[in-house]
Order: C-alpha cells, then structure tokens, then sequence
C-alpha cells in the first residue's frame, strides 16, 4: 500500500484501489479508461454515486475522457517511470480545460522531488512510491515561494503580481 | 542587462536550498543514482568521463564583470584554474567535486547566476545574438524577448520532464540568421508585420544531432503579447506526443517530420485558441518592465573614426588587421564592437584560464560598461568599446592572447569538448582542432582564404554543430579507433544548410592534410572575391570529393 498525501497529511484510511478490467468492480475501485469507455452507461451512476474512480495511464490524454472527467470524485493518473512527464499536461488540463474538481491523485513512480510540479499542475493527492521518506515528502511541497509562471492554484503569473 | 528583483532572487535562493537537499539526501543513499541523474542534470551537472562537469547558465550570452569574476572563482577555488565557453552561449567547468556543487551554486547565485536548466529533458537557455542591442540592422532588441522566456521556462511546472531536450533561439535581424534559429526546437524570429507591428514568425522541428533537420515555418506572425501562450501549446502537444520509447526519435523535430508541419500547426493552433486570452498572455506593463533593463548605456555624443583610430590602423599593420576582422560597426557612431577571440593556438576552443577571466572582467570595467557577452562561436564580445579606445583594449588583450585576429576564419572554429572530457564521444575533437591551429598558422593564408566554418564534433550528438559548418567533422568509432568524416556545404546564416558527407574517413594524423587539400582545391577554383561557401555551391561537391579521393570508377 502506497503512502498516501491528501491536504499536505499522510491519510492511512484510504480505501481506494486500482481494480483490474477482468474483475469486479467494488466499492472504491478505480476502473481503466478503456472499461469506462465500454461500459459507461452502465457505470454512470456509480460514478456519480462516487463509488468508483477512474484511472488514466501516461499515453491517455485528458481529452479522451473530457467533460465526462466531471462525473467523477476521483481521477488517478499514473507515472509509470517519474521521468515520464505527460501526466502534467493530463492533470492541468483535467483542471483547466474540463472543469475536472474531485480528487486529482498521482499514482505509480511519484517521488518527493515532482511532489511540488504535481501541486502546481493540479494533483491534489499523491501516492508515493513506498520507499520515499514522508518527512522529506512532506517538506517539498514548501520548496518554492516564488513561481514566475501561472498554474492551476494561481492562474496569475507572477507578471501580473509583481 | 536583467537585474534580479527580489522574487528573481528568492527563486534562486530557494532553488540553492532545494538542490543542496537534494545532495545531502543523494549523498545519504536515499535517491538512486538514476533518480537523481534528472536533478543534477537540471542543475547543470553531467558525470563526465573523468569528473562531473558543472554547465552554469549564460542567460543569452549576457554576463557583467562582477559575474565574470565569480566564475573566475569558481574555476580557481573548484576547478583547475580554467573553464570552457560551449555553443550554447554557457560556461563549463570540467574538474568539480560532486558535492561540492551545491557550494559553488550557492556562491554564484550571490551575483544572479545559476545552473538551472543547462541539461536534462527540460527547456534550456535560450540563445541569441551576441550584438544584440548594438547592431542598426535589428528589428529590435531580442534580449527582453529572451529574458522573458528565461523566467517562463524556469521551473516550468508542466515541462521538467519532456520527452527529451528542448532549445528556443531568438534572431530579431531580418535577412539574417544570427542565432542559427532554424536548427532549433523552436525558432523565434522578431519580424515587423506590414503594419508595423512587433510580433514573431516561429519556426518548429529544427535540430542537429543525429538526424538533422531544418525547422519550418510552424506561424508566420505571431502577435507580440502571444509568445508565451503560443511556446505553452506547441511543447503541450510535444510533451503530450512526442516520443518516449527512443530517446533518438524524441526531439520535436522527430515528431514534426511523423505528423507533417501542417497537422503539427493545427495541433498547435487548437490548444493555443483555448489558452491565447489566458492570464500568461503577456502584458503591455511586463513587456515594458523587462524592456526598461536593456536601454543603452550611457554613450557619449562621439563621431565615427576618431583621429587616433585612423592614425593607430595606419601605422600598425596587426592593429589594422584585428580591427578588420574582430571588430564589428555599432548602432552609435563612435562606439565599436569586440570580439575577444577564444581561438589562441595550443589552446582548445573557448577556454579561458581564471587569470584571463580577471582580466576580461577588468577590460568590460574599462572599456564597455562593466558587459561582457559570450557567443555561440565560443567567443567573447565587449560590445560598447569607444572607437578611440580601440588601440589601447587591443594592445591589452593581444598580452593576454585573446586578440588572435581570426574571427569567422578557418581557425576561429567551433569544437565540443570531445573524447577528452565527454563520456558520450566517439573521438577526442581538441587535438584536431589544435593540429588545424598549428598547421594553418599563417595569418596571411588565412585572410587569403575568407570567411569558413570549421566545425568539429566528437560524436554524433554534434555539440560542435559540424553538419552547418562549412567544413564539418565528426569524430567516428571505427572498431575501437578514433577515425573522422568530413563533410562539406554546411552553413548556420540565413540560408541554413547541411553539410553533406565528402567520404570515408580518414585517421587523425592525416586531418590537417585532408583540410589542406580542400583548401587548396578551393583557392585553384575559386572566381574572385568568392568565400569557401560560395565556391562550393557554384561548383557543387562532386569535384571536392573528386579532388580528396580521386576520380569515381
């Protein structure tokens, strides 16, 4: 089980899992894109209900899910290895573009130094591999005061606040 | 030149801490070793074959003499006495301890200088002309434009890990290419549309390495206040896109030539039509803001060719010579531009001794506002020098060896590193260059011969920039022994071109005779007033080849 950090606190009563495409879905369960893909009327209410989440691997982009992203609580995007950057640009634009407002969580290789890019690009919770020191994970999110460019908890760059 | 504010320097400030946490962290085996090669890449440090080399940033080539002296530290106080100027406009030093980076970070930041971004899969310094702000040709000052994206790119949330390396150069001459922007990731050339308005034609897909490629034109006009929503969209879809799987196909260019530059620019153009009204369009104020640090000095009302100079170049020969090849026409009449060759024979190119760097500084204090820029021919520039002053800085700086007068000639050449330092290189470059240096040492010969790149990588990966050279060449493995192809036709102006490959390559030992060959056979065909470039585009390659290797069977 991964260590969890929601609101800058370790939470150890998350329920959430990642559920295989071949097994049933539980409570709390975050399904693949491809399952909701197939079965999305079906688990519309589920959804809503928010009983499951959804899970978006590195080469899904936000735009495969859209404004559809608001029908969920939790969305979990994975980083396969930390180096692949493409879930930044999938969680800005889950926030930005579709309005996504639930549970933004990173999930897979997430390691204390992108604790900090993840906040600005609107990860809100964050999966840490299991080896990762909490104390040091937790003191990354304060590395940087000052950020020149816009993101999704400030969409002013600093040239409109300077 | 920029001068940090207070949120300029907190940055950085909090950026020393983050790094030194990251090596204490590191150093007690808490981050693997390829956990950490992202974070040490992005703060400048590669593991070298010998020793880490630190790349500390030259933000556009811009430094101060105060700048220039911190260096010089650093390569007395860490290093071996001595650093190394790169085609990206940076500085290097070969011979720092690992842990005693985040020191020498720390010490630089006290005068605003960093390793932020020189390497790793991150947007990098942004390049440009060396004679920006002096030069009467430009549109407009490119720096404001550079600096712009300087604090833009850095720490960029949502780019620290792009699918692989990414350069921005910025040319604002028109006619001109003087930040070899079409061999970019992006090229951002400052035009006026018919209007006259200031605004951007962007070029995409650019690069060398080993697949080169010249950009296109991805947006002819691109308003001014849209520059930094429009670099948003087009490295959005490149992080998004481009490739992961091999690190060979990840450049954008891989990606523009996979998708064609007209889905590419559809792409571009949908995400940026979601983002171009956003809050990172830029502003009248901040446009305004960041202008106000490049305004002239303080110049003095002068007339051009003073007495002095006219009697100085009449009477001195080497004098006349160095003012004809490294001294530039400046936009204020009375004032000159210089360019301090790194180019001394035994030397490998851009090197300076701390001693020397001292002394530069000391010469910026005197004779150019306290400004020093470095150029990506691993040269430096003194860019506001009165003209009446011209024979005092050159007699100063011929005693410290750094007035060779051959600048864009045969051995004002360009050379990477190479298999004396570079863990990636196929072949050591240095010797070559030193054994052209020793070879063609006759100044005479060499402003017979004109205006010729000679461009010089170790692998490759072409840190020597050889496919837009002139004369270009690359340093080959061939099983086990160091071996080198020439290529020829390369040129990095306006007119951008790929060298293409002569033949097979030839050993070392045999280098300054193949050159001397070529140069030969040019000097037999050249018409009058003809440049290498020229000649060879006149009467194409075929002969050149013939000439090295013989007439084809």
């Amino acid at each position: 089980m991964a260590q969890l950090i929601k609101q800058g606190q370790l939470v150890s009563n998350d329920e959430w899992h990642l559920i295989e495409d071949d097994a049933i879905i539980a409570d709390y369960g975050i399904i693949s894109l491809k399952r909701w893909q197939e079965n999305a009327a079906a688990l519309l209410p589920l959804a809503q209900a928010g009983k499951i989440g959804l899970l978006l691997n590195s080469d899904e982009t936000a735009d495969l899910i859209g404004d559809d992203c608001r029908q969920f609580v939790l969305i979990a995007v994975n980083f396969p290895k930390f180096s692949d950057g493409r879930g930044y640009s999938t969680a800005r634009l889950l926030r930005e573009r579709h309005g996504f407002k639930g549970e933004l969580r990173s999930v897979g290789d997430v390691l204390i130094d992108q604790l900090f890019f993840m906040n600005r690009c609107g990860f809100n919770s964050f999966a840490l591999r299991d080896d990762q020191d909490l104390n040091d994970a937790l003191a990354a999110f304060a590395t940087f005061t000052v950020c020149y460019q816009n993101d999704v908890n400030d969409q002013r760059p600093l040239f409109r606040r300077r | 030149m920029y001068v940090y504010d207070e949120y300029d320097q907190q940055l950085l400030n909090e950026r020393v801490a983050q790094f030194k946490g990251q090596m204490e962290r590191y150093l007690a085996g808490k981050i693997a070793d390829d956990e950490f090669l992202p974070l040490r890449l992005q703060n400048g440090i590669y593991v070298q074959r010998y020793a880490p080399m630190l790349r500390v940033a030259v933000p556009y080539g811009q430094m101060n003499s105060a700048q220039m002296r911190a260096l010089a530290r650093v390569a007395r106080e860490y290093d071996k006495g001595y650093a190394h100027f790169s085609t990206r406009q940076n500085v290097q030093f070969n011979w720092p301890k690992l842990e005693q980076c985040p020191q020498i970070l720390a010490d630089l930041a006290e005068v605003q200088m960093h390793a932020v971004q020189t390497s790793g899969n991150c947007i990098r310094n942004t390049t440009t002309d060396e004679y920006a702000g002096v030069i009467a040709e430009e549109t407009v000052d490119p720096r404001p434009y550079c600096e712009i994206i300087r604090q833009w790119s850095t720490f960029h949330p949502e780019f620290a890990f792009l699918p692989r390396k990414f350069k921005i150069a910025v040319n604002a001459v028109p006619g001109a290419d003087r930040a070899a922007i079409q061999v970019h990731d992006i090229g951002v050339n400052i035009i006026r549309n018919a209007e006259g308005q200031i605004g951007y034609r962007i070029l995409v897909g650019g690069g060398l390495g080993r697949t080169p490629i010249v950009g296109e034109e991805i947006r002819s006009f691109l308003p001014e206040e849209d520059l930094l929503t429009y670099l948003d969209a087009v490295i959005r879809v490149y992080n998004q896109f481009g490739r992961r799987d091999n690190k060979y196909k990840a450049r954008i260019k891989i990606l523009v030539k996979a998708l064609g530059v007209e889905r590419m620019a559809e792409l571009v153009e949908a995400e940026w039509e979601r983002i171009k009204n956003g809050d990172s369009k830029l502003t009248a104020a901040e446009l305004e803001r960041v202008k106000k640090h490049f305004t002239d000095p303080a110049y003095k009302t002068l007339s051009d060719e003073p007495a002095e100079l006219t009697s100085a170049r009449a009477e001195n020969a080497a004098f006349a010579r160095w003012l004809q090849r490294n001294v530039r026409a400046h936009k204020q009449a009375g004032y000159a531009i210089v360019t301090l060759t790194l180019k001394q024979k035994g030397t490998p190119p851009g090197d300076v001794t701390a001693e020397q760097m001292d002394q530069i500084a000391m010469l910026a204090d005197k004779y150019s506002f306290g400004e020093i820029r470095s150029t990506h021919q691993q040269n430096l520039v003194l860019a506001d020098v009165e003209q009446s002053e011209l024979f005092a800085l050159w007699q100063e700086a011929k005693a410290l060896g750094l007035a060779t007068p051959t600048l864009g000639l045969l051995t004002d050449m360009i050379c990477c590193p190479g298999g004396d330092f570079c863990a990636l290189a196929n072949a050591k470059s240095i010797p070559v260059a030193e054994a052209i240096q020793l070879r063609f040492d006759d100044l005479d010969y060499l402003h017979d011969l004109g205006e010729i790149d000679l461009n010089i990588s170790g692998c490759m990966n072409a840190c020597g920039h050889h496919h837009v050279g002139n004369i270009g060449v690359l340093g080959v493995d061939k099983k086990g022994e160091e071996f080198y192809q020439i290529s020829l036709g390369g040129n990095a102006g306006e007119d951008t071109s790929l060298g293409k490959i002569l033949g097979p390559s030839f050993a070392r030992d045999q280098m300054p005779d193949i050159i001397a060959k070529i140069l030969d056979f040019y000097v037999a065909k050249r018409s009058e007033g003809e440049t290498f470039l020229e000649t060879y585009r006149r009467i194409g390659h075929d002969p050149f080849k013939e000439a090295i290797y013989g007439p084809a069977h």
